[in-house]
């Protein structure tokens, strides 16, 4: 992110506000991906608010990444719905077949793997997302086929 | 039939329909009328249920579709997107209505029958097995042999009133919802009645909270009011964070007016002038739709300066929530808003009186709210008349898991728990048996079989230790492991818990530790691990007492709500785990102890070369033998052998 652009999105929020502070974090991050230290600093410096501050409140919510997403982004549902379905098990073997851990990317930046609350699409539970296609009822089968045409496709 | 612009649709609509009713007796408006609201249609009209559950489910695709088709036939007809009408889990669903014939709706419309399926329908023929019912009209014809909407078990108990219009009309556009009788009631309000009696109309009505504390809304509107002050907040929680909930995201979807309108009445009964909805996060959708709701509310002078000329002032403020589920909690939730840590705060003071910015503020549910436009348009007595006598109106409640129909429903307060899952759920799903009914989300309880009967509302559910909650349902069969499910929900609450108080943070922790070493295997049986074990079960309940006793806010006082019930009600399953090490239903993996069938195994020996812990023995080519005192359960040789010849139990 330059510092063009990011100047640019804190001049739509008032200053020395604190209260804004998350909806700027939210913008940074639909722009830029993921949260780093420069970026808190600057935040921290437009709304008056120690970065130490700004890193405790970005650290608290779990929408907040300080890592960068992988090629492919992957979504698991954790819901409940989900979980009787047996999402837990396709935890599992993610993690094992991409290399990846939970909320984590992998070193090749290939996969990143998030854990969401709910989808509240709990009728097509389990539910699995990469990048922007929806995979209602996700079988075992399904999800070694996606796991091998994720693994196939070069970027 | 004359076209009129968006333009005169509009001046039509706020100066004839929504400022004077009476207007409608006029048979060039009420023909007018009729068009805007589709009833009287000169083309073909097909709908696309195009929320959050049909876009998963391919409505997309079933839109970009239906859009070649009425192009490659040169068809004149009009799509509309609608939101879900609560049988999410037969999505993707899509209507169809012709010129004086009735709308008909279509199940599983995935985008390879959107050809067929329309080809029958402009033929005037509605034939198959996705044909979903029809929805009845005095000045439509009906197709033969088709069921109505509202017979169909789903919808035949179902009492829609804050989902009256949700699946029906298009949450994009403002005109459908005045033409349905939207923002009637704030036109009423602000012009005619004072903030006091506001608050007394809705206290009369005997209005409780939806978002499961149930605190009487009249009341604490009426203590934000009387609380002078130069700047008053109103607070609109849509931050549904229950994994397995989904009705704020269905009342945002189906019908977001209601919600706006719902929320300016409400600021206006306070006294507050600016308003925030509190949205989640990761529904993409429902603030797309919430946001342009928004937009053309201000565009039509329904929020903003001045709305009706009363001079009364409401700004509306979107924020995103950042996926924290303390931050339900208003106190935790306001903290949020002040760009602060979600950490709930010791009450009182109440928000009502000190709130966010230090200012009054009323934090009220998305389900509250929407309420309140047909309290104030039917009066208090109406709403009483509707549910039981301690509890009135209706409810939202989500359902999902093993049920056979998931979805939405809104069902009067008084309906018992067995006529949710077995007439409108339509019962479990495979013919398996039901085990119970969780309640409430993560911190809620479940229900047992024999507590069915209970009916829905705030007293007779506290009667069986339970409570309304936000109203997720989740429906368990059979093969739910209770002990599984508990560990579930406290990874949850413990992943969730703020950090604020001792007892939840490390509390939950040391709950899930105990539930973690009896779902697990332990290497050797003698040793000091066990000890801790059997300790640490005896301390269970104990430990969940504390919790409850000793947290600030909800979170921690409900946590232990969902061992609690199951220790209650499921004692056996505890007691089997722990003494027998046995998961009858086989969701504990460390817990499986895994045989081989001699029938089918054909000495292939990967299993053995596989096994870490050498629990296997066999020659090659002979069928092989799992040793049980070494088998961890750690289920390699189950996932390696492609003979099916490995089971468990």
């Amino acid at each position: 992110m330059t510092k063009e652009n990011l100047e640019t999105l804190l001049s739509k929020h008032p200053a020395n506000k604190k209260d804004g502070l998350l909806p700027i974090l939210q913008e940074i991050q639909t722009e830029h991906g993921f949260l780093t230290d420069e970026l808190l600093a600057e935040v921290g410096r437009y709304i008056n608010m120690p970065v130490n501050k700004v890193y405790g409140v970005a650290a608290f919510y779990d929408q907040f990444r300080f890592k960068p997403l992988g090629r492919f982004h992957i979504q698991l549902c954790r819901g409940t719905a989900c979980h009787l379905h047996g999402s837990s098990t396709y935890l599992g073997e993610l993690e094992k077949q991409l290399k990846v851990k939970a909320g984590g990317t992998s070193r090749d930046r290939r996969y990143s793997l998030e854990l969401v609350n709910c989808m509240g699409a709990c009728e097509s539970s389990p539910v699995l997302r990469v990048n922007d296609t929806f995979y209602p009822h996700t079988t075992p089968e399904e999800l070694t086929r996606i796991i091998r045409s994720l693994k196939e496709i070069t970027v | 039939m004359v076209v009129f612009s968006s333009h005169e649709n509009k001046e039509f609509l706020v100066e004839k329909i929504l400022k004077s009713y009476s207007n409608i007796f006029d048979k060039a408006n009420a023909d007018r009328l009729s068009q805007i609201k589709r009833d009287k249609v000169k083309h073909a009209v097909v709908y696309v249920g195009m929320g959050t559950c049909g876009m998963i489910a391919g409505a997309g695709k079933t839109y970009a579709a239906i859009e070649k088709y009425l192009q490659d036939n040169q068809v004149d007809a009009e799509i509309v997107k609608v939101g879900c009408v609560g049988l999410c889990s037969v999505e993707p669903l899509i209507d169809v209505q012709l010129p004086g014939k009735a709308r008909v709706s279509f199940h599983h419309a995935t985008e390879d029958k959107v050809e067929s399926l329309l080809n029958s329908v402009f033929h005037h023929l509605v034939v198959g097995e996705t044909v979903l019912g029809q929805y009845q009209h005095a000045g439509h014809e009906d197709w033969p042999g088709i069921p109505g909407i509202d017979q169909l078990p789903f919808f035949a108990k179902q009492h829609r009133n804050i989902l009256r219009n949700s699946g029906i009309i298009s949450p994009y556009s403002i005109d459908d919802y005045i033409a349905f009788g939207g923002y009637k009631s704030l036109y009423k309000t602000v012009l005619n009645y004072t903030a006091d009696k506001v608050c007394e109309i809705v206290d009369q009505s005997e209005l409780r909270g939806r978002g499961g504390g149930g605190f009487p809304t009249g009341k604490k509107w009426a203590l934000a009011l009387g609380t002078g002050s130069d700047q008053k907040y109103l607070v609109c929680n849509a931050d549904e964070s229950d994994p397995g909930a989904f009705m704020n995201r269905a009342i945002i979807e189906g019908d977001p007016h209601r919600v706006v309108e719902g929320i300016a009445i409400a600021a206006y009964a306070i006294g507050a002038n600016n308003a925030y909805i509190y949205v989640r996060s990761d529904y993409g959708q429902s603030l797309l739709i919430l946001t342009s709701a928004l937009n053309q509310a201000k565009e039509y002078g329904f929020v903003g300066e001045n709305i009706f000329g009363s001079g009364f002032n409401l700004n509306i403020h979107i924020r995103q929530g950042a996926g924290a589920f303390v931050c339900g909690e208003e106190t935790a939730l306001i903290a949020s808003l002040e760009g602060k840590r979600g950490i709930p705060q010791s009450k009182p003071p109440y928000p009502a009186e000190k709130g966010l910015f230090g200012h009054p503020t009323v934090v009220n549910n998305i389900e509250t709210l929407a309420n309140i436009p047909a309290i104030l348009e039917n009066g208090p007595s109406w709403f009483k008349s509707i549910g039981t006598r301690q509890s009135h109106g209706t409810k939202i409640f989500s359902i999902a898991g093993k049920a056979q129909q998931t979805g939405f429903i809104e069902i009067p307060m008084g309906i018992t728990i067995s006529e949710i899952v077995y007439a409108i759920a339509g019962g479990v799903k495979d013919n398996k048996k039901l085990k119970a009914v969780q309640f409430g989300g993560p911190s809620g309880v479940c229900i047992p079989v024999q507590d069915l009967d209970t009916s829905i509302g705030y007293e007779s559910l506290q009667q069986i230790g339970s409570s309304i909650g936000l109203g997720g349902i989740i429906i368990l069969d059979e093969e739910t492991c209770m002990v599984n499910l508990s560990k579930y929900f406290l990874e949850f609450l413990q992943k969730e818990s703020c950090g604020k108080c001792i007892p939840c943070r490390e509390g939950t922790r040391r709950m899930l530790q105990i539930l973690e070493e009896i779902t697990r295997r332990p290497r050797e049986e003698s040793t000091h691990e066990t000890l801790e074990r059997f300790k640490g079960v005896m301390e269970l309940e104990n430990l969940a007492e504390v919790i409850r006793d000793t947290s600030l806010c909800g979170l921690g006082r409900n946590a232990p709500n969902p061992v609690l019930s199951s220790l209650k009600w499921f004692r056996e399953e505890y007691e089997e785990h722990i003494f027998d090490r046995k998961c009858k239903a086989g969701v504990c993996h460390d817990l499986r102890t895994f045989y081989i069938d001699v029938e089918n195994c054909n000495g292939c020996n990967v299993c053995q070369k596989k096994c870490p812990e050498n629990a296997i023995i066999g020659a090659i080519k002979l069928p092989h033998f799992i040793v049980e005192s070494k088998c961890t359960g750690c289920g390699i040789c189950f996932d390696s052998c492609k003979f099916n010849a490995i089971y468990f139990k």
